[in-house]
């Protein structure tokens, strides 16, 4: 082999003695890796037994899962069809997503409403609802479901989209919906893309109205309501929406902003005198620095949400125990910082200042804070950004803001569709707050930031 | 010239420098109008941003100062060794048969004799959770950094795909995940290690992939001469460079996750925030500064430990950057 190149017993020898880092290595960097990756494989091994995570996810609602993610991007319209006295009456639950009396049209009855005809989709599937029986299409072939006063029963060549479940029955349309047959009632749920009554509730003149409709009558058309114009009254409808409070969600986006951006401000106006109290150059007192210093940890490693929680139950949840508890954390975090910045400085600025006569406030005035400002400055809008991600979470724990919102949402188990408008609000305040910042610290540090 | 007085060295100025002079000033003026019209703006705007935020406090600002006070007040410990009680779940001579002194009741048995006292436990899963969190966000932003990075990627789709994923990681709000997850799998600590392993990735991941397009590339270039394919190159020319400041990216993002997995824990995700926040939810002041004490002398441990590791591993380079990358 003509290409594996070989060297004689001399060449090795002087290469080992000249290298000797290389070919003796010692036995943390030989093994260091392994021994590492091994420890991190056990230590995972240890937490997957310790936080029970096979019978966790084995006892999972994965249905659920399933359902609640649908609810983020689609809704449900819930109707139960009671059965009174041989009619067939629709009954709503509380979140009305359609006006008394509307004409619905996957949801007819008849004549004299002993009959409703539920479509799913298609023609082809649908349910004939009668008080004595319920005639079930799947895909156009008929299988009635016979109700009789203790049990509604399956026909025999029933399909696997339908199940006997004790003395109902349950029917399954996939994505369209599904239905629940008992003997005195059908429960019907059906799913529709998109979100229901986003812009208006069913309350407004503008409901059920085109957008091309609805912005052809705010700037022209007569006016619905005689005491104001269109365009008002649709922003009015729209913010008090019943179902979605807009204004109200919007409101809580605002203070979770507030209370990032006040936080902040007032944390930097804080610990821009602080920093230089603390920083040894400037003030040549080791109580006074080391005094400062401690302040700062013990602002700082306290946690954002100990300060919340502590604020929340003195000044009831809302905005300021949010804007206090960024303000307590932001001092002691930057107070460190510009300390930092300023053991840092150099030295001959102030010297040339100092040279011509100025007053000890001009030293620092002309010689320190020309160095310093884009660092403190750019310092203040990254932690400005990262508040206002931190001030979602806070809000959580009753620091006011959409978080909260969020959190109320989400234990109920069937907003999912207000908490997938609510986080993409947030992404976009988010991203926005992002770029903003990024644009006004490139601007200050001169260069591109990042 | 410079003796004189100022009228006079003006007038002594030739017509040239006197231009100059006049130019200066007039924009010293101008700079000088924009600073207050924009301190003014800013004023206004902080000035209604406070009014905002007070008034949608639940209680005002100014009415609820006092009652602040008398919250301090009713939150003193009946004796100072009570909260070390409360801290090791000894049996407390205030014992009414309320939930508030009988801190025996929440020892955590190992076996018949030996327990473990609640809040240690519970900072035991917290900190577990950060760690596992840590541990598997830092493998999902080293998968997904090399991808995001200019020098190693040549098609801006994958490059704009991955970086996009990231943002939404680290943007999407933990405790929606949280939650969510809560709902599917019952509220517990595993919900909470996923909320911040998805933040986690996003958040390192940046930081990783800024590191790696920072990277001499002469090495790659070398490789690249040498007819190394794409995973060559990267294991032999940049991974050598990076690894050093991926690490200590890594350490700092702990600190910041055993912060966070607090967090996620108070808002149902299991650990010693949980119990936090129903404390000082109940008004046990005892316990309360117990878990304070707790929580405090994990944060500087972990702090120091992290900066000294640190250190050791790249130097002093290691203390300037990340304070702000929360």
């Amino acid at each position: 082999m003509s290409s594996v190149p070989t060297i004689n017993a001399a060449e090795r020898e002087r290469l080992l003695s000249a290298y000797p880092d290389v070919f003796h290595r010692s036995f943390m960097q030989r093994w260091g890796l392994l021994l590492i990756s091994a420890a991190v494989f056990v230590y995972l091994a240890f937490c997957f037994a310790f936080f029970n995570v096979i019978p966790t996810f084995v006892n999972g609602n994965w249905d659920r899962a399933a359902i609640y993610v649908q609810d983020w991007y689609s809704w449900r319209a819930q109707p139960r069809l009671r059965f009174q006295n041989d009619q067939v009456v629709p009954q709503w639950t509380s979140r009305r997503q359609y006006p008394e009396g509307a004409d619905i049209n996957w949801l007819k009855p008849n004549a004299d409403s002993s009959r409703y005809t539920v479509t799913f989709g298609s023609a082809g599937n649908r349910m004939e609802v009668t008080p004595s029986r319920v005639d079930v299409y799947i895909d156009g072939k008929l299988y009635p479901v016979t109700i009789t006063r203790d049990r509604a029963s399956l026909p025999s060549d029933a399909p696997a989209q339908m199940e006997q479940d004790d003395n109902k029955v349950n029917v399954y349309y996939g994505f369209a919906g599904q239905a629940e047959i008992r003997t005195n009632q059908v429960y019907v749920q059906r799913r529709f893309l998109g979100w229901a009554n986003f812009f208006f509730d069913t309350h407004s003149p503008f409901w059920g109205r085109s957008l091309p409709e609805v912005v052809g009558l705010m700037f022209s058309g007569e006016r619905l309501d005689p005491n104001q114009s269109n365009a008002s009254l649709a922003l009015d409808n729209f913010l008090n929406n019943a179902s979605w409070q807009h204004g109200d969600i919007l409101s809580k986006l605002m203070q979770t902003l507030v209370m990032a951006f006040v936080g902040t401000l007032f944390g930097t106006l804080v610990a821009f005198p602080l920093a230089f109290i603390a920083a040894r150059n400037i003030t040549r007192s080791r109580a006074a620095n080391w005094g400062t210093k401690r302040l700062f940890d013990f602002l700082r490693s306290i946690d954002m949400l100990i300060w919340a929680l502590f604020f929340t139950r003195a000044f009831g949840p809302g905005p300021l125990p949010g804007i206090a508890a960024i303000f307590f954390t932001d001092t002691g975090a930057l107070g460190k910082v510009y300390a930092e910045a300023l053991e840092n400085i150099d030295d001959k600025q102030r010297e040339g200042v100092r040279s011509v006569g100025a007053a000890p406030v001009a030293v620092q005035r002309y010689g320190v804070i020309p160095q310093v400002l884009p660092v403190f400055i750019s310092q203040s809008l990254y932690f400005w950004e990262s508040n206002t991600r931190s001030a979602t979470v806070i809000g959580a724990v009753g620091a006011g803001g959409i978080g909260l919102k969020l959190l109320e949402s989400m234990k109920t188990n069937s907003d999912w569709d207000k908490v997938a408008y609510m986080v993409l609000l947030i992404l976009l305040v988010v991203f926005a707050f992002d770029n903003l910042s990024n644009a006004l610290r490139s601007r200050v540090m001169g260069k591109k930031g990042h | 010239m410079a003796h004189s007085a100022g009228a006079d060295s003006l007038s002594e100025l030739q017509e040239g420098s006197r231009t100059i002079l006049d130019h200066y000033q007039s924009q010293v003026r101008t700079r000088r109008i924009y600073t207050v019209v924009s301190i003014v703006v800013f004023l206004i705007i902080l000035g209604a941003s406070l009014d905002f935020a007070n008034s949608a406090n639940s209680g005002k600002f100014f009415e609820r100062l006092p009652y602040f006070f008398d919250f301090m007040k009713s939150f003193v410990p009946d004796s100072p060794l009570e909260i070390f009680r409360a801290m090791f779940d000894l049996p407390s001579p205030f014992s009414d048969g309320s939930i508030k002194y009988d801190y025996t009741s929440d020892r955590v048995w190992i076996t018949d004799s030996f327990y473990i006292p609640n809040f240690f436990y519970q900072l035991a899963i917290t900190l577990n959770i950060a760690i596992v969190s840590t541990i598997l966000g830092a493998s999902g932003a080293f998968l997904l950094c090399f991808f995001a990075s200019t020098n190693l990627v040549g098609a801006g789709v994958t490059r704009w795909v991955v970086r996009r994923i990231m943002e939404i990681m680290r943007a999407f709000p933990e405790i929606v995940v949280a939650g969510l997850l809560a709902a599917i799998l019952s509220i517990g600590p595993i919900s909470a290690i996923i909320a911040v392993w998805v933040h986690t990735v996003g958040a390192l991941g940046k930081l990783f992939f800024e590191v790696v397009e920072n990277a001499d590339m002469k090495p790659d270039e070398g490789l690249r001469a040498a007819g190394a394919g794409w995973l060559e190159r990267v294991r032999f020319a940049i991974l050598p460079q990076v690894l050093p400041n991926f690490v200590s990216y890594t350490l700092l993002r702990t600190e910041i996750n055993v912060r966070a997995s607090t967090i996620i824990g108070a808002v149902g995700g299991g650990g010693i925030g949980e119990v936090f926040s129903l404390s000082i939810g109940r008004d046990h002041a005892a316990k309360t500064y117990a878990i304070i004490i707790l929580l405090l002398i994990t944060v500087i441990c972990v702090d120091q430990f992290s900066a000294w590791l640190r250190r050791r591993l790249i130097g002093k380079q290691s203390l300037e950057f990340g304070q702000g990358a929360a």
